[in-house]
């Protein structure tokens, strides 16, 4: 017996190393100035989904992720580090989902996939920071879920119950539940393994059809093109919403409750106020300043 | 019917305090909308449960009292809401934006088809205006967050789905009680009428609640260390000054991401969010995640090498200074000035 895992990820901006010049002067985000990362959680997730892999043996690990075409980057990160496949959810109807429309084109392609045992996330992206697509998908598929994972501790592939460790507010909590079950990462889970430099070697010309696409849009030939027929693995799978049979009006913006009504840059109300340098003088003066007025005891 | 509902959560029997300040929250927005206001609490051995709640100017308590739905797991709590509000309407729910409140709210939100927003900041009565539809909706419920990492502030509607959905972190509102012998209805129910058998198959088999190890939260003065202070060793440097005067330690999400400081010691929209009477922040730049969790300070300390650190522009004071000579000459006259 072996478990069929799939692994949610997400391409994000790296919000986390914003400079100065990653907002534009009119208040728009210069997505130039951020890289494009693999989400940081939807790593811990990884690494809980190639550790049930190395002691459930003949286990597969499915990497699932929704963005653009140049997100079959995250579909390559996976492989290098020894997820099996994965599929690269893409198209214009996607585009501006809220988080339960995301949820509804996630769940669908799961269905696609099939006796899935374990799902498995980031608790949140670093891009949203909402942690809601998770439970989300969760519901869609009337699975229950565990949040918030730090650890699985076991999968019973016999009584098909999984027991994990979730780091709760002030504290930690064990939990067991039913396989199927849909699980989100903490980042204070183990670290995602490196690449295997093997793997890389393997999967270094993995591309997905977009990808393809863009190199030979200028009437480039593609590197390597009889590759991608002797070795299938080689090509990333793209699904269309007609591809995981969704309902467009599920999808995108028309299947999104929450609408975004105004975007603002944030200017904080400047204060006046006292310059200091780090001379002895100045120091005391403070001290004794704010001892003065009882901001200090 | 069309009322605000906020979920009180429970660590055994007591409201959390997130609650009590939605609650207070819920209370002034209902005030607005000309509408009630609801509470739901589903754990164990809930006798006398509602004294906790109504002095906050709850009109009617819901309460759902069965061993098993405490500790909380997701499914039942679930059912509870969804089933309780196909019944009541609600037109706005509130929860808290906890390891609980970030777990249920997104299930009850997928079950009812409603949005939900994540982590607001600020939550105002409105309207908006559809100009694509020519639709104008009045009495909308605002839910403003920053997003993108904290670098925009975004104002959220759900137009047409109910309830509109949200949480909020704790301490971002304020708990304040109305009136401590506040009449409302107390409704106990029938759990076995909301929750399926079949819900209850997570089981928590073991649970430590620790105590928090620190009060940031109600720190009359806060000392905040970011990527600025260099190492753990020199983060470390704040815990003396803070013994020094009697303050709680803090860090911006860089000094957590760094490893210069423990992950619930956060300050920011993604962590804490104080209102001290002062805030000494070090080697901090002031990312706006990190400065929506601490604007509120009474006196603002900014210590930056950097002039133009962003943080110093909301500062009362700057000391253009190297953080690792400021605080041990901090230290330093305070020893040789308090009494």
């Amino acid at each position: 017996m072996s478990l069929k895992i799939v692994v949610l990820a997400k391409q994000v901006p790296d919000t986390r190393n914003v400079g100065k010049d990653a907002m534009n002067a009119d208040g728009t985000i210069n997505r130039a100035a951020l890289p494009a990362i693999f989400n940081p959680e939807d790593l811990n997730a990884l690494e809980q989904a190639l550790r049930l892999k190395d002691t459930h043996p003949g286990s597969t690990v499915t990497i699932l992720t929704m963005g653009p075409g140049r997100a079959a980057e995250i579909i390559r990160e996976g492989l290098y580090r020894g997820a099996d496949n994965g599929y690269l959810l893409t198209d214009r109807a996607f585009a501006g989902a809220d988080t339960l429309a995301t949820s509804y084109a996630i769940a669908t392609a799961i269905k696609r996939i099939n006796n899935c045992d374990i799902i498995i996330g980031g608790r949140q992206a670093i891009d949203g920071d909402t942690a809601q697509v998770g439970p989300q998908v969760a519901e869609k598929l009337g699975l229950s879920q565990i949040t918030y994972t730090e650890e699985i501790i076991s999968v019973d592939e016999a009584t098909r119950r999984i027991t994990a460790k979730r780091h709760i507010d002030g504290g930690v909590e064990i939990v067991e539940g039913p396989l199927p079950i849909v699980l989100t990462v903490n980042g204070s889970a183990a670290e995602c393994r490196p690449r295997n430099a093997k793997l890389v070697q393997k999967y270094k010309r993995a591309l997905g059809s977009q990808e393809k696409a863009a190199i030979t849009k200028e009437g480039a030939e593609l590197p390597y093109a009889d590759l991608y027929e002797k070795r299938p693995y080689l090509n990333i799978a793209e699904w269309s919403v007609a591809d995981v049979c969704g309902d467009i009006q599920e999808c995108g913006l028309s299947g999104s409750p929450t609408k975004v009504k105004k975007i603002e840059n944030i200017i904080f109300q400047a204060k006046e106020n006292k310059t200091l340098t780090s001379s002895d003088d100045e120091m005391e003066g403070l001290i004794v300043e704010l001892l003065a007025n009882h901001t200090i005891g | 019917m069309n009322n605000i509902f906020v979920y009180c959560e429970i660590e055994g029997t007591t409201i959390a305090d997130v609650s009590l300040e939605l609650l207070t929250k819920g209370r002034k927005l209902a005030n607005e909308l000309g509408c009630q206001l609801e509470a739901i609490v589903a754990g164990n051995n809930l006798k006398d449960v509602e004294k906790q709640v109504l002095p906050y100017g709850v009109d009617r308590v819901h309460i759902f009292d069965e061993p098993r739905l405490f500790p909380y797991t997701s499914l039942p709590h679930t059912s509870i809401l969804v089933n309780l509000f196909k019944e009541e309407k609600p037109q706005i729910c509130l929860m808290g934006a906890t390891v609980i409140g970030r777990d249920l709210g997104p299930r009850v939100s997928s079950a009812l088809k409603s949005g939900l927003t994540a982590d607001c900041t600020q939550l105002e009565i409105g309207s908006h205006e559809d100009k694509k539809a020519g639709v104008t909706y009045e009495n909308l419920l605002f839910q403003i967050r920053p997003a993108f990492g904290g670098n925009i502030v975004a104002t959220i509607v759900n137009p047409e789905h109910r309830p509109q959905m949200a949480t909020v972190r704790e301490g971002v509102m304020k708990k304040e009680i109305l009136d401590e012998n506040y009449k409302g209805e107390v409704i106990r129910h029938d759990v076995t009428k909301y929750v399926p058998e079949a819900d209850y198959v997570v089981n928590v088999i073991d649970r430590h609640i620790e105590k928090a190890k620190h009060n940031l939260k109600g720190s009359p003065i806060v000392i905040a260390g970011g990527y600025g202070m260099g190492s753990k060793e020199g983060f470390d440097k704040l815990f003396e000054l803070a013994k020094e005067l009697h303050a709680e330690v803090g860090g911006s999400r860089a000094a957590v991401d760094a490893g210069f400081c423990d992950h619930d010691r956060q300050i920011g929209q993604t962590g804490v969010t104080v209102h001290p009477k002062l805030y000494i922040a070090c080697g901090i730049s002031g990312q706006i995640q990190h400065i929506s969790g601490m604007q509120d300070a009474g006196i603002i300390i900014s210590v930056n090498n950097d002039p133009n650190a962003p943080i110093n522009t909301i500062a009362d004071y700057v000391i253009n200074g190297k953080v690792e000579e400021v605080v041990p000459k901090l230290i330093k006259y305070y020893k040789k000035n308090s009494k």
